[in-house]
């Protein structure tokens, strides 16, 4: 806008090409050229919107989304969930005593032990995750503090983190591995499940807690510095945060593959939840054979080690066991929702159609009076 | 006028000392300038006087180097926007408060700046390099060491340097004229450049330096000019010469040869500069670019305004939230509420307040940083398909529209009211001369007429074979011409805005062999044989009697007439005579006397009769070649008599008389010896204006040629006579006060001093001679009143033809009387205060007691395509005035011509001489309309009827702008108002401009009669403040150029009449005709395109209200779950293509469509596309969709294990395709072009996240989205969501529009399916009459809808109307005639009804009060039969040819025919009638005040609007 008119002034100043320098004989003519896109005049598509035209269009959108709506309504359906709060926030439940005790400081486990039935078995793998609610994973200054750096295994990140972490960076100018407030808040419950025999014997029901991070954090994002030999030597002279009770290459010292930085719970908890009620995998239940379910119908037992205090502002913990299909876990709402639109378009078809008859066809006699 | 102005020589200034001189140019009052030579050898110009004004080298870009980054962004800072967003960009940098990575945030501040900063470098590269060009042209400087004329570059000048000037070139600063190689000291220049005008202007040697024969010597010069201070009136120079002698000399704008002005017709000039570089004039009126905001930017720009209260009430809200969401935990803070880097802890207000700031950063978004920049580009791509139209490109001229204004291309689509020029924007400007009466005789020209119609005929011949491009073949022509080929006389319409490039000398050069204003069509006229033998009679007689002595004056009086009338036509103006192939010809016979009569010596010096018998004078022919080194001497310096003692012998000798043989006639062998061996038709003719190039054209069929014109004498060549020699005593000017021009010459032949006039009409009617006492006068005098008589009545019929008549007159002065008058003439000249009035008096000294010799009738032909373009603008809802100078009978029948008024209209006059008859009229037209038209408007509702009746009832209250863009429509009545320029005057009048307006704009066409050019911007002005409409003024000449400068949007025809019109237009088209494209297509297309745009971005920019919803969902923590990279680009690169390319392309309807139906512009006049509701709407359906947005993929992975990004990058993904969709409902024409630029964003999407998402495992904190979209694109839940979502999202608005587009469709959509029909059906469509544009349905009702209760309606206010109801029930019983009538005929009820309304029009006629007034006798009118028929063949075409308007919505019927046809002869004589009261109602007119003269000096450029 502000130069931009001088610009057409400087056009009519110097003819351009031919005509300014072909002398006075060849004064080209300044007739423009006469080609579609100049005069505007491109094949083009002109759809024009009334209730004749848009009909079809409302029927069809209604008849693919009805039938995807069902589909999915019924594959959430095929998915079986089972899910238990064990936060104890009420005077009878079993982890009452170890929720108010819990907090970060504290270095005696508290554990409590939940019992629930499964009203169904559950056949094919089940993945165990712990959900938690009003814990606002996504606040700003949450999400950002973090050292992506330091977590893939950079040496000078290591000892030096970056400014995102404070103010969980350094403790007594020790550098803390890993840093930031994610980290620092890193869920520490321990859940084991059990199943109980008709006989009442505890049978541990086996949990694989690898293969439950993605892939590209567990082999590209996150990686231990200085190799993966001693782990001890690597995090030597950093700090464990404030929060955690053991430094980090102690997460998991039975598997060298799932210790330090690639530990999978880690992992996991690094990947900062969307919504203040999240859930994270735990672990994986693998499905044994064909024949038995995965987790079969009965009465089942939670073994928590209580770590992690949510009363304070006032989160929920729980334990949700769920099978899942090709669209992911148990969620309704994507099938009802395509039932509705489709439904809804069905609808404003039919009013369309109405419509259309009603006052199209009049209009049209109006235009053409022949 | 240049002659004009010379009148200052006698002016001499008191002696002073050098040392005040100096003092004063201390001062800074003036300017001193020596030659250079004086200081060229001593050290480098140290003490060289010169050395610090400025030199000659023009620098016009803005930046250097270095100086380009600062200068560039400190000028973008000045939109307060790009401060805004650097602003905001800064403040991430802020730990407390940011929210982005703060290097990420700069990106498209950084980006737009750029954008701009490459842009504003480019352009300044161009002008550098212009510049370059330039002052690397070439000039003959003198150079004191060669003692030569060197060549140097132009920026190598400086002033004081002497420059040798040659033929067509150009000059490359101010000089001051020293020596000519023009016998006369003339030097001829055309200022093309400067003010566009392609005539030649003289210029004069100075004075002192005049008679300087031999070579001019800069080596001899020693004198200093004192001169003002550089200025850009182009049209003044002062200042004075100081030789050595201690003698000075005046120096006026005559000896200025401007920079950029092109030499012509002198082969060599030399002269001194005096202003180089930036001081000249020429570059100091080189203004820079204007800015004028469209309405649509106003308006938008009042929704960014909403758009940043939004944004500070999410802002707001966010903040709150975050207090509360803080304060509810208290003093136990939870993990996830991460302390302030310092490790402080901060209380809920204040992290409230940090949080404002940050949600400020994170909506930046909602204000469109791209839209400004968007919306530039969008208007440079419209202006450039606007170029492109073929449509808009005139052949003939080889040119094509100019948009000089790019920012204001959406106001075309929105205009309301057209305020047009008539000379040379409807009509041609090609003046063609068509009949003329001799003493009271007659002469139709009727051969003339045929060969007129000829050349027309020819003219669609000739469009209809192009490719040809023939020249036109010339029939009965007297005289063969070369014929300046059309195409070459198009270069000299084409602007020159920069002064002097290369390109422009090549093309000047082409240019110096055009003639202005001369086509065949206009050169050649066959001439009337009765009147073709009168002449010869005439001239046969003369010529024996010159051969036998015998006085001149027994010529019978009517062949003296006529040869009078014929020398009248041909030496009465300022027409300059060239030769094509020699420039430097001249053809002259010269007296000694270089000048016309300018000092009392000059006059004695001619009328000594010593002087006569030195037998000078015998060789009064004498050639200028034998005179031209013998008589001049070297000195340089002029000897002057003193003034008094010359008077004085003045007095003595005046009484000698004696002076009847003075003057030989001069044998025709005379001439043909010096250089006369050219052929007479190649003379050429340039005049300032066209209709006086037409009269002397004329003349010249009578064999009566100009064939020479010199300051001081003018050569004509009669038949039988030859060549004859008129001394030219005085030119008077032509100035628009007088309207009229005179010259005062020596009559050969008579020796007699003879005043020839030529004037409008009126006011030459007014000085003819009164009836002289004597007995001897009587039968002259009763002849002369027979003269007057009938030429008056041919004048009128001239004027019912639309002829611009002229009339001639002539006076014979006696000795005494001319030199009684010459001698106050030249005091008046001379006087220092109050000059302009004392000329102007004693030019009206001179005019008076005429004797009347014929009028002339001049055509001036409608431009093709005018009536059609008037036709289908008004049918756009247009409101088209015409403003003109011309007399009101010129004008009305034009009008008529054009069909601006219809002949079964109504029209009021308004011609009132005082300001109380003025109120009194407005009054009685306000009564008038309201009583007649009062039962129409009780058609529509109640409260149409207030709304449209408030201006009449309590006018001047607001009423009158607040309903008027609505109402507007609704008031427009078949009525025609007519109003000349006194009576404007006074409705002007801050008492009387609300009546004026309620009536004007009650009434279908305005026509403004003999207006000035103040007052027609006064009237745009008026307008446009007052009723708050888009104004849009058309014109071509300097006349309208400040109607042009006013109007929202000013156009300029580059026509005939120069380029000044132009120059201050902001759009500039060949011919008339092209408005009709350029509003009705490409203004409809511009507006709609970028209302929709603009509505579009702000919907899309309310995307980051997902971000909004969000927050509830994250604390109010200023988070975002979009990627910052994703946020910050999504507008930038994302979903900027498709909106630019549907913002260029989309054409809502199609061109033809538009142009036939054009009631469609009534879509952009209501600001249809954008109004104030839409942009909430648009808000609100944005809201709806974020809301769809947010909330499907919250739903469907709420409690899941999905983390914050890998669910942010879905939601953008579906915010893209919604608003990309939501485009695509928007868009109507998808050409490739659409598809592909949709394409092209989402395949952009798609790849820019891949790449982005694989790049780097640990970078981009905080969003590290390693992978995420590789991941996303495996998930089938990511697909189901992008299907339903933006299906749900854009439900609503779609099924909206389809319902729309059946219940009630806007005009535009009827349009639009009109387009789909095959193109066969489409014309029988439109052709037909009954188009309902509008279905019934429609919210605004057209008077259709509820015509049916119109008798209920009528009835009701016959009771309330006072004045009207007597005649409505009259006319109750016509109504009803007609209705039995029309049922045969068979139209709908509903139609009939308002037939009838309308046609109660013509019944009511004579019940006006001011038509009551002495009704002529139409027999003494003589309409001509062919006008009846003409009209009749008019009103019996099927009015249902054009479409019922939608707006009036009145088909005109065939029974309304029938009134008409009835109605006919008298509207037509009411016309005329009209034309006589106001006749004589001028004619006290003359004595226009002098005070108005400045204002009409513009005008006084042109004798058109005589």
């Amino acid at each position: 806008m502000m130069a931009s008119s001088y610009n057409a002034k400087e056009e009519d100043g110097h003819p351009s090409g031919a005509s300014g320098h072909g002398g006075p004989g060849v004064v080209k003519s300044k007739k423009p050229d006469n080609t579609a896109f100049k005069q505007q005049r491109l094949p083009a598509w002109q759809p024009i919107l009334t209730a004749g035209t848009v009909l079809p269009a409302f029927f069809v959108i209604g008849l693919i989304f009805i039938p995807i709506g069902i589909g999915l309504f019924v594959t959430s359906n095929n998915i079986k969930e089972f899910e238990i709060d064990y936060t104890g926030v009420d005077m009878d439940s079993p982890c009452y005593t170890c929720a108010k005790n819990s907090s970060w400081n504290n270095t005696t486990p508290c554990t409590c032990s939940v019992d629930f039935t499964l009203e169904q078995p559950f056949e094919s793998n089940v993945f165990m995750y712990y959900g938690l609610s009003n814990f606002y994973q996504n606040h700003r200054r949450y999400v950002k503090s973090r050292d992506d750096s330091q977590l893939n295994g950079g040496r000078s990140a290591l000892m030096e983190p970056s400014k995102e972490c404070e103010p969980y960076r350094k403790t007594d100018g020790v550098p803390i591995a890993p840093c930031g407030a994610i980290a620092n808040s890193l869920f520490n419950d321990t859940l084991e499940l059990f199943h109980i025999d008709s006989n009442g014997s505890r049978n541990a029901i086996p949990l694989v807690k690898k293969g439950i991070a993605w892939w590209t954090d567990k082999h590209v994002k996150f990686r231990n510095p200085g190799g993966n030999n001693n782990l001890t030597l690597a995090f030597q002279g950093t700090a464990k945060p404030v929060n955690w009770r053991k430094p980090v290459y102690e997460l998991d010292p039975s598997d060298p593959e799932n210790n330090g930085f690639i530990n999978e719970d880690f992992i996991v908890w690094m990947r900062t939840a969307a919504l203040p009620t999240f859930r994270k995998l735990y672990r994986i239940i693998q499905k044994k054979s064909s024949t038995t379910p995965t987790l079969p119908s009965g009465k089942y037992t939670l073994d928590i080690t209580y770590n992690y205090p949510v009363l304070s502002f006032d989160g929920r913990k729980r334990m949700i066991l769920s099978t899942i299909s090709w669209m992911g876990g148990k969620n309704p709402f994507l099938g009802i929702a395509y039932i509705t639109v489709g439904s809804i378009c069905f609808f404003l078809g039919v009013v369309l159609l109405i419509i259309h008859y009603k006052y199209d066809t009049r209009n049209n006699s109006a235009d053409i009076p022949n | 006028m240049a002659r004009r102005s010379s009148e200052d020589t006698g002016t001499v200034k008191t002696p002073e000392s050098r040392r005040q001189r100096k003092k004063r140019s201390k001062e800074n009052k003036t300017r001193t300038v020596h030659a250079n030579l004086l200081y060229d050898a001593a050290n480098k110009g140290e003490e060289n006087p010169n050395r610090h004004y400025a030199n000659n080298k023009i620098k016009t870009t803005k930046y250097t180097v270095l100086s380009f980054l600062p200068k560039n962004l400190f000028e973008q800072f000045h939109r307060f926007a790009n401060v805004y967003f650097v602003f905001i960009a800064l403040l991430n940098f802020v730990p407390v408060v940011n929210a982005f990575q703060p290097e990420l945030a700069l990106a498209p501040v950084v980006f737009i700046l750029s954008v701009t900063a490459i842009k504003d470098l480019w352009e300044d590269y161009r002008r550098h390099r212009s510049d370059k060009e330039i002052n690397h042209m070439d000039c003959l400087v003198f150079s004191r060491a060669e003692r030569r004329y060197v060549e140097k570059y132009w920026k190598e000048v400086r002033v004081g340097d002497f420059i040798r000037l040659r033929c067509n070139e150009i000059l490359p600063a101010d000089v001051l004229l020293l020596s000519s190689s023009d016998p006369d000291r003339l030097c001829h220049i055309e200022t093309a450049t400067l003010d566009g005008e392609t005539n030649l202007k003289q210029r004069q040697v100075v004075r002192s330096f005049f008679d300087l024969d031999c070579e001019f010597d800069p080596l001899k010069y020693n004198s200093i000019i004192e001169c003002e201070k550089p200025n850009n009136d182009l049209n003044r120079f002062r200042g004075y010469i100081i030789h050595r002698s201690g003698r000075r000399d005046a120096l006026y704008k005559e000896n200025l040869l401007l920079r950029g002005c092109t030499i012509r017709n002198t082969e060599e000039a030399v002269g001194i500069v005096i202003y180089a570089g930036h001081e000249t004039k020429a570059m100091l009126n080189n203004n820079g670019p204007r800015y004028k905001r469209s309405k649509l930017e106003r308006q938008m720009n009042v929704d960014v305004f909403w758009c940043v209260v939004i944004l500070l009430v999410l802002c707001l809200f966010a903040a709150v939230g975050h207090g509360l969401w803080m304060f509810q935990y208290g003093d136990k803070r939870p993990v996830f509420d991460v302390l302030s880097p310092e490790g402080t802890d901060l209380s809920p207000i204040m992290s409230a307040i940090y949080l404002f700031l940050t949600m400020i950063i994170v909506f930046q978004v909602l204000i469109p940083i791209s839209l400004f920049v968007s919306i530039e580009i969008v208007k440079i791509c419209q202006v450039y398909f606007i170029h492109q139209d073929m449509d808009l490109y005139d052949e003939e001229t080889d040119s094509h529209l100019q948009c000089r204004a790019l920012n204001i291309t959406e106001d075309l689509g929105q205009m309301q009211y057209i305020f047009s020029d008539k000379t040379g924007t409807l009509t041609e400007n090609k003046m063609v001369f068509r009949r003329c009466t001799v003493a009271g005789v007659e002469y139709s020209h009727d051969a003339n007429a045929k060969r007129l119609a000829m050349y027309q005929e020819m003219d669609s011949e000739e469009e209809e074979c192009t490719s040809h491009g023939g020249t036109l073949p010339r029939r009965d022509s007297v005289t063969s011409h070369q014929s300046a080929r059309v195409v070459l006389r198009s270069q000299s319409t084409k602007s020159h805005r920069r002064t002097g490039s290369r390109a422009e000398a090549k093309r000047a050069s082409i240019l110096s062999k055009h003639t202005a204003f001369s086509s065949p069509m206009e050169k050649d006229i066959t001439p009337d044989p009765k009147l073709l033998d009168k002449v010869n009679d005439c001239s046969s007689q003369m010529d024996f009697m010159r051969f036998h002595s015998q006085p001149m004056s027994q010529l019978p009086s009517d062949l003296s007439d006529t040869i009078d009338f014929f020398i009248a036509l041909t030496i009465c103006n300022t027409v300059v005579v060239s030769s094509p192939n020699q420039p430097r010809h001249k053809v002259r016979m010269r007296f000694e006397l270089k000048s016309p009569v300018k000092t009392i010596e000059d006059f004695i010096k001619r009328f000594t009769p010593s002087r006569l018998t030195s037998g000078s004078n015998s060789s009064s022919s004498s050639s200028l070649i034998t005179n031209r080194s013998s008589n001049k001497g070297c000195s340089s310096l002029l000897s002057s008599p003193s003034a008094e003692s010359t008077l004085t012998k003045l007095h003595e000798e005046r009484s000698c008389g004696g002076l009847e043989n003075a003057f030989s006639p001069v044998p025709p062998s005379y001439d043909g010896k010096a250089s006369w061996n050219i052929e007479e038709g190649e003379l050429r003719y340039e005049a300032e204006s066209p209709d006086e190039a037409a009269l002397v054209y004329a003349a010249r069929a009578y064999k009566c040629s100009l064939v020479g014109r010199l300051p001081d004498q003018v050569t004509v060549e009669l038949p039988h006579l030859g060549k004859l020699s008129f001394e030219l005593l005085h030119t008077l000017g032509f100035d628009s006060t007088r309207k009229r021009m005179s010259v005062v010459v020596r009559h050969p032949l008579t020796d007699q001093i003879t005043v020839y006039t030529k004037g409008a009409d009126s006011v030459i009617m007014d000085l003819i001679k009164p009836p002289n006492t004597g007995r001897k006068f009587a039968r002259g005098r009763k002849r002369q009143k027979k003269i007057v008589c009938r030429t008056q009545n041919y004048l009128n019929l001239y004027a019912a033809d639309g002829l611009r008549t002229l009339c001639i007159a002539k006076k014979i002065l006696s000795q005494e009387e001319y030199a009684c008058w010459l001698q106050r003439h030249l005091e008046a000249e001379t006087a220092i205060q109050g000059r302009e009035e004392l000329l102007f008096e004693s030019a009206l000294r001179l005019e008076t007691n005429l004797q009347l010799l014929g009028a002339t009738g001049i055509e001036d032909r409608l431009q093709d395509g005018v009536p059609e373009t008037i036709a289908s603008l008004r049918k756009a809802g247009l409101q088209i005035w015409v403003l003109t100078g011309d007399k009101q009978e010129t004008a009305v029948n034009i009008a008529y011509a054009c069909k601006l008024l219809d002949p079964e209209e109504e029209i009021l006059t308004l011609n009132a001489d005082s300001q109380e008859a003025c109120a009194l009229l407005l009054e009685e037209s306000l009564h008038y309309i309201q009583a007649k038209f009062l039962c129409s408007s009780a058609d529509q509702t109640t409260k149409a009827f207030h709304s449209s009746f408030a201006p009449f009832d309590l006018y001047p209250s607001s009423s009158l702008s607040s309903s008027s863009s609505h109402a507007a429509p609704f008031l427009v009545h078949r009525l025609g108002l007519v109003i000349d320029g006194r009576t404007l005057a006074y409705a002007l009048d801050k008492s009387l401009e609300d009546k004026f307006l309620a009536v004007a704009r009650s009434c279908r066409s305005v026509l403004c009669c003999r207006s000035t050019p103040l007052q027609k911007s006064m009237v745009v002005k008026l307008v446009r403040n007052k009723l708050k409409v888009m104004t849009l003024a058309i014109g071509d000449g300097a006349n309208d150029v400040s109607m042009i400068q006013v109007a929202d949007v000013g156009v300029g025809i580059s026509g005939q009449e120069g380029m000044q019109a132009v120059m201050a237009s902001d759009f500039a088209l060949p011919r008339f005709r092209y408005l009709q494209k350029l509003l009705l297509v490409h203004g409809h297309w511009c507006y709609s395109r970028l209302a929709n745009m603009i509505l579009y971005f702000f919907y899309k920019n309310m995307f980051v209200a997902l971000i909004f919803w969000f927050q509830f969902y994250c604390g109010f923590s200023g988070s975002a779950m979009i990627d910052q990279w994703y946020l910050i680009f999504f507008n930038l690169m994302f979903s900027a293509f498709p909106q630019l390319i549907t913002g260029t392309l989309d054409k809502d309807v199609s061109a033809e469509t538009l142009q036939q139906l054009p009631q469609l512009y009534v879509n952009g006049q209501n600001s249809e596309e954008y109004k104030p509701y839409m942009f909430w709407m648009n808000m609100i359906d944005a809201f709806y969709q974020s809301l769809i947005c947010f909330f499907i993929p919250y739903f469907a992975y709420a409690d899941s294990d999905m983390d914050l990004f890998t669910w942010g990058t879905p939601i953008t993904t579906l915010a893209l395709f919604t608003i990309l969709l939501h485009l695509g409902i928007e868009t109507k024409t998808w050409t490739w072009m659409n598809w592909l630029s949709i394409a092209f964003s989402i395949a952009l999407f798609f790849t820019v996240a891949l790449c982005y998402n694989a790049s780097c495992p640990t970078c981009y904190s905080p969003s590290n989205p390693y992978w995420t979209m590789q991941r996303l694109l495996q998930d089938p839940l990511f697909y189901l969501l992008c299907v339903i979502t933006p299906v749900a999202a854009l439900l609503p608005r779609y099924f909206y529009r389809a319902c729309q587009g059946t219940l009630f469709p806007s005009p535009v959509q009827v349009g639009r399916q009109l387009d789909k029909l095959p193109a066969d059906t489409r014309r029988n469509i439109l052709s037909l009459t009954r188009v309902k544009v509008g279905s019934p349905l429609s919210p605004k009702p057209p008077f259709l809808s509820l015509s049916k209760a119109s008798p209920k309606g009528c009835n009701k206010n016959d009771q309330r109307s006072i004045s009207g109801s007597k005649t409505l029930e009259a006319t109750q019983g016509q109504a009803d005639e007609e209705e039995d009538r029309s049922c045969l005929s068979g139209p709908t009820d509903s139609e009939m009804h308002l037939s009838d309304l309308y046609t109660l029009v013509p019944s009511e006629i004579d019940t006006l009060p001011y038509t009551k007034d002495a009704p002529q006798p139409a027999g003494e009118l003589q309409p001509p039969s062919t006008e009846v028929s003409e009209c009749l063949d008019k009103t019996l075409e099927p009015s249902d040819v054009s479409l019922s308007s939608w707006i009036t919505s009145t088909p005109l019927l065939t029974p309304a025919d029938s009134v008409q046809l009835n109605l006919l002869p008298d509207g037509a004589s009411q016309c005329v009638r009209y034309s006589r009261n106001s006749e004589d109602r001028l004619k006290p007119d003359h004595a226009v005040h002098p005070a108005h003269r400045t204002e009409q000096e513009v005008e006084q450029l042109l004798h058109t609007k005589l």
